[in-house]
């Protein structure tokens, strides 16, 4: 084997065992902090005896590991998403967030969950995610018109973030007037947050999320080819028209589950997709689609537990802080790669 | 032999709006094909349409006996392999992983690249003598090298026929002359049909079988480079009123200087072509002879002097001719005489210089003494 070959599979192992290492280690620090204390041997016991006291059980089984979950699934969930946006519109900082398909999805939830709860109790899942979706797909669609007309990239960032205005303008004011008592809660969804995740949730994204993220992968092949361009990619032989439909479909589907559960979480899809080509130096899909879900997992699990732990017992939402962390990392692409 | 790529009544443009009507064009097997014209002509639009990137409004383009209207994207990559004008915006891609996207019609569902697929890109990248580029990353490459390395893509496609568009565009001498060498070589060796369009006629003229004039709304001229490349023929292809074509060289000529001539140049044997262009160049209109119609010099006279005084080839410069010559001269102020030495037949070129003399014409050896 050649040399550069081989350093070049030694720089993705040891990508995915610093990945792996963070994974399990924001795993454990997750379980262990917040902001009720419960000692190692307790969550020991906790854990694998099913024994302890009652309330740092339903603390462990019932709040943070389904909690942990949702960050995990979500979190990769979103990266993924970002990354298949790059890919469509060939462009590194397009993301669910900034191209207002975050705050669609938001915006549909949230109007579905007004008008469900003023009747009912509660809310079925599906229906949440089936509301999610068609916002994503409605800002997806007002995206896609302009950028048919518009060529320049960062002209489309700015439409998207203004099409993420008018559905945060439409989400507050219906939040505003909605006289529920859930309104806490929906004002606390809104701004995006791991929070309230059920273990019947986590079934859900387990099973919602997973095959689509499966599928993403198996289109590897077609994103590769998709790199280098529309003209060229159909030459391979790639059907574009299903192709393209596939990208915003599945791109729309996946912001969708993380929006119908968590709301909106920023930048995500835009940093984690960047750090991870970045390490690999690679952007080959069939390496970078698994590693991007790892990267989104590692880093919602992160910025979870800075938003539960830092000012606890306060929560911060997961948004706040995966902005500060990605605010930087967009602004560093948009210098290096002078997006026009 | 029956043609390999083959056109019926092709009607391509855009919108549903034709552009260019009933193509005709029939290629054999291992034949290089370009379309030269003016810009905007429709030479993409055709490439287009051949390559299926663009719905041809009505007719059939034929490969292989295959309508491609027939062919699934699959099967047309099987066959047809691109180079386009596009600028590729590759993110984190070297120049190996680019021209290993070509091996996509023929991996698995992952596109994992078998040990034959390694083979062919390793063999594709030195046929193109960009091995060494592998490791480079395709955006900090030059634009020639650049040129190559999706040339190798489109050949570890394995096509049978291969489509350039523009592709000597940005490529400087060097880089052109060995691209349109490897083109060769792969219509020869390989037998793979190419079908390109260029700007640079002179490349055209030397690398390609047949050649295709797009202009206007019908094709008129679809022959060898022998038939194409004639003085009338590009001269209205380029609306060259302003200059001149000389398919000997194929080359193009600024236009001729108008006015009186007042300078006379006796040349010979190649001597004059530099004293021809530095007088054009300075605006100068002049009369040279006597030369022969074999002359080297006699090809850039006809398109750059006022008048040319001539001989038929191997023959001696007749009496009537050098008298005429002679006549035109003593209207001249200055003589440039470029020859050094005369020989049998146009030793009466050197009673025209002595003439000169003798009259007390002004005489230089270099037009850039004027």
């Amino acid at each position: 084997m050649e040399k550069s070959k081989s350093t070049r599979y030694i720089r993705y192992i040891i990508t995915l065992i610093v990945l792996i290492i963070l994974f399990a280690l924001l795993i454990l620090l997750n379980i262990k902090l917040g902001s009720v204390d419960v000692s190692v041997k307790d969550i020991i016991n906790i854990l694998f005896h099913g024994s302890g006291n009652e309330t740092d059980y339903n603390i462990i089984w019932k709040v943070r590991l389904p909690r942990m979950m949702a960050s995990i699934i979500l979190g990769g969930a979103l990266a993924l998403s970002g990354f298949l946006l790059q890919t469509f519109f060939n462009n590194p900082i397009a993301g669910p967030y900034v191209l207002g398909i975050s705050s669609g999805s938001k915006m549909m939830v949230a109007m579905a969950m007004i008008m469900i709860l003023s009747r009912y109790h509660s809310v079925n899942s599906a229906v949440l995610i089936i509301a999610a979706f068609a916002g994503a797909m409605l800002s997806m669609g007002f995206v896609l018109i302009i950028s048919r007309r518009v060529k320049s990239v960062s002209m489309l960032i700015v439409c998207g973030v203004m099409i993420g205005y008018i559905c945060s303008a439409v989400t507050d004011m219906m939040i505003t007037f909605a006289d529920d008592a859930n309104i806490v809660n929906l004002h606390n969804w809104s701004l995006g947050s791991f929070s309230g995740t059920t273990w019947r949730d986590v079934g859900i994204m387990v099973s919602v999320v997973l095959p689509t993220s499966l599928i993403v992968f198996l289109m590897s092949k077609p994103i590769g080819a998709y790199q280098l361009g529309e003209s060229y990619a159909k030459n391979m032989g790639v059907n574009i028209k299903l192709f393209r439909i596939m990208l915003v479909l599945l791109s729309s589907f996946l912001c969708a589950c993380v929006t119908a559960f968590a709301g909106p979480i920023s930048f995500v899809g835009i940093a984690v997709p960047h750090l991870v080509k970045s390490f690999l130096k690679t952007s080959k899909p069939l390496i970078v689609t698994p590693m991007c879900f790892l990267g989104g997992s590692v880093f919602c699990l992160g910025c979870d537990l800075i938003a539960r732990t830092l000012f606890a017992p306060v929560e911060l939402s997961v948004s706040t802080v995966s902005s500060i962390f990605g605010v930087p990392i967009v602004i560093y692409i948009m210098l290096k790669k002078r997006v026009h | 032999m029956e043609y390999f790529f083959y056109t019926k009544k092709l009607t391509v443009g855009y919108n549903g709006k034709p552009l260019i009507k009933d193509i005709e064009i029939n290629l054999k097997k291992g034949k290089i094909l370009t379309l030269i014209g003016p810009n905007g002509s429709g030479k993409s639009t055709i490439l287009k349409s051949i390559t299926k990137h663009l719905k041809s409004i009505c007719g059939t383009i034929y490969i292989d006996n295959k309508s491609i209207e027939t062919m699934s994207n699959k099967d047309i990559s099987h066959k047809l392999a691109v180079v386009l004008t596009d600028k590729l915006k590759t993110e984190l891609m070297t120049c190996k992983d680019v021209v290993s996207t070509g091996r996509y019609p023929y991996t698995g569902m992952l596109g994992i690249l078998s040990e034959d697929d390694n083979l062919q890109v390793k063999n594709a990248m030195e046929l193109v003598n960009a091995w060494d580029l592998r490791e480079k990353d395709f955006t900090e490459i030059s634009d020639g090298q650049r040129q190559r390395i999706l040339l190798a893509r489109a050949i570890c496609q394995e096509p049978e026929i291969i489509v350039l568009d523009e592709p000597t565009s940005f490529l400087d001498i060097h880089y052109e002359l060995e691209l349109l060498n490897i083109l060769r070589t792969l219509a020869e060796k390989r037998g793979i049909t190419v079908i390109m369009s260029l700007h640079e006629l002179d490349m055209a003229q030397k690398v390609s079988d047949l050649v295709m004039c797009v202009k206007g709304e019908y094709i008129t001229h679809l022959g060898t480079p022998k038939e194409i490349f004639q003085k009338d023929l590009i001269s209205e292809l380029y609306d060259l009123s302003n200059g001149s074509y000389n398919p000997m060289f194929g080359s193009f000529e600024m236009e001729r200087t108008k006015g009186d001539p007042k300078v006379f140049v006796i040349a010979g044997g190649g001597t004059g072509i530099a004293e021809y262009r530095t007088l054009q160049k300075k605006r100068i209109p002049f009369i040279t002879g006597i030369l022969h119609e074999n002359d080297i010099d006699y090809q850039l006279a006809k398109d750059l002097s006022s008048e040319v005084f001539s001989e038929k080839s191997f023959e001696p410069i007749s009496e009537p001719i050098f008298q005429s010559a002679l006549k035109r001269m003593q209207s001249c102020d200055i003589v440039i005489n470029c020859l050094k030495s005369y020989g049998e037949i146009n030793r009466k070129n050197k009673a025209l210089y002595e003439t000169a003399l003798f009259q007390g014409k002004k005489i230089i050896e270099n037009a850039d003494e004027l």
